[in-house]
């Protein structure tokens, strides 16, 4: 479903992303997991080109992403994408934020698109705040809408850059809940994350990332016992003991 | 031991003139606001337009309305276009206000829309808009809330600022203010009665945009 071939990325001499080779199969959940600057953010944001790359190419769904040809705004309909910081339209209350895209990018109308809002808010326990503006949700909650205003474009992908990591502790799960139940939905996703309970419990595979390199491929049974590489092993003896 | 009084008849006696004048200032500040309008919004996306060449030019077009006295400006485009075409004094002194203002309203239509967190154009675009959707239906509704208030403290400089058409003729409050000064020998008085004048029209309007202010903030929620 995903699938990307020798992509490399510069800013000037700092190499960010260095010759990456990933096959995502449809219905697969893979982990980005790695230490702070190794790439995981700008690696997930190039498969919907929220960031460019130099050279090498990103297929998903049989649409080659970086193509000067490919209509990047109707294949983005096709990938959902779920940032740290929520991002959702603060003018806009929860359902109004699930249905501004279907509406305007789809040409849903307006009452097939608020069914299917309501529909997904619902499913996520946000069945009471469907006029709600974001200002008056929790982080857990933002998130939660921001996931039904992705998923609401029916994509085939999900993308989630770091979903749980600007959310307090105790609204993690909640979101991590949502997320388990589109895996368990058969979505192909890519998770960057810490939550390396999380990413052993739904991900195939662990794609371990470090200084713009993927490092080391592997199930999760695999990689959190028996790490292959040294830097996986740093990693998980720095982030598992404490 | 000031042998001065004020005499207020002078101002009574001639306030259907002032209000003449002011009537004049009012309907120039309008209108030059609303040719600034297209002009600032036009420079203001230029600014930030990805075309280098058009940022360079509407850069340039702020800056020098910027830096050059907006006297300056209506005494060259008075006589110095006047000596190409005919060109009213009226004409002149919209032009004039017009584009010195439309510099400054681009600068906060520029800001208004950088100050918009770029995460909200990430998420727009991530969901299928087009640039031109997402600033349509994300970008601008939120800049509009940061642009009205300095929008208006920027009319209310503009209605100040109108008063410099005097210097090429226009009839304002300002010019009918002098004329009788100089036919009452009364300065103090009349001058003192044009400033309440200003001050009225423009604290009745800063009454105004806060109130529409205050109702665009309930709403929001």
């Amino acid at each position: 479903m995903i699938s990307i071939k020798n992509v490399n990325k510069s800013y000037g001499d700092h190499h960010v992303l260095t010759d990456i080779n990933l096959e995502v199969p449809k219905s697969n959940v893979i982990a980005l997991i790695g230490p702070s600057g190794a790439g995981k953010s700008t690696l997930i944001r190039t498969i919907n080109a929220l960031e460019t790359i130099d050279s090498g190419e990103i297929i998903v769904d049989g649409i080659s992403i970086h193509d000067k040809k490919t209509n990047i705004n109707k294949a983005r309909t096709n990938i959902g994408f779920v940032f740290q910081s929520f991002n959702l339209y603060p003018f806009k209350t929860a359902l109004e934020n699930v249905t501004m895209a279907p509406m305007k990018v789809k040409g849903l109308s307006k009452e097939a698109a608020e069914k299917r809002g309501k529909e997904l808010l619902t499913q996520l326990g946000l069945g009471d705040k469907f006029d709600a503006y974001p200002g008056r949700l929790s982080g857990g909650q933002q998130q939660r809408v921001a996931i039904a205003r992705a998923v609401a474009m029916d994509p085939e992908v999900m993308l989630f850059d770091e979903p749980t990591s600007a959310l307090d502790p105790e609204m993690v799960k909640e979101v991590l809940d949502a997320i388990r139940s589109l895996a368990d939905a058969g979505m192909t996703m890519v998770v960057v994350t810490h939550e390396m309970g999380f990413a052993k419990e739904i991900c195939n595979d662990i794609v371990f990332m470090a200084e713009g390199k993927i490092v080391e491929v592997a199930p999760p049974s695999e990689f959190f016992t028996a790490p292959k590489t040294v830097r996986a092993q740093e990693f998980l003896k720095a982030v598992l003991n404490h | 031991m000031s042998s001065m009084s004020w005499d207020w008849s002078v101002v009574s006696d001639n306030w259907e003139v002032l209000m003449l004048g002011a009537w004049f200032t009012i309907k120039i500040s309008f209108i030059a606001l609303i040719f600034s309008l297209p002009i600032g919004i036009i420079v203001g996306f230029g600014r930030i337009a990805k075309n280098p060449v058009i940022r360079f030019l509407a850069g340039a077009y702020v800056e020098i309305m910027r830096g050059v006295p907006l006297l300056v400006l209506l005494m060259w485009i008075y006589i110095g276009l006047g000596d190409v075409v005919n060109v009213e004094t009226t004409v002149a002194a919209v032009i004039g206000l017009a584009t010195f203002n439309g510099a400054f309203l681009a600068e906060i239509f520029r800001a208004g829309v950088q100050a918009v967190p770029k995460g909200q154009m990430e998420a727009a675009r991530a969901s299928g808009m087009t640039s031109a959707q997402a600033m349509r239906y994300i970008i601008l509704p939120q800049a509009v809330r940061r642009i009205m208030p300095p929008s208006a403290s920027q009319f209310i400089m503009l209605i100040k600022d109108s008063s410099l058409i005097s210097v090429i003729g226009g009839v304002d409050l300002m010019l009918k203010g002098k004329n009788l000064v100089a036919t009452t020998l009364k300065p103090l008085e009349i001058y003192t009665a044009i400033a309440v004048i200003y001050f009225i029209m423009t604290f009745v309007l800063s009454l105004v945009i806060r109130y529409f202010e205050k109702r665009m903030m309930d709403k929001e929620q």
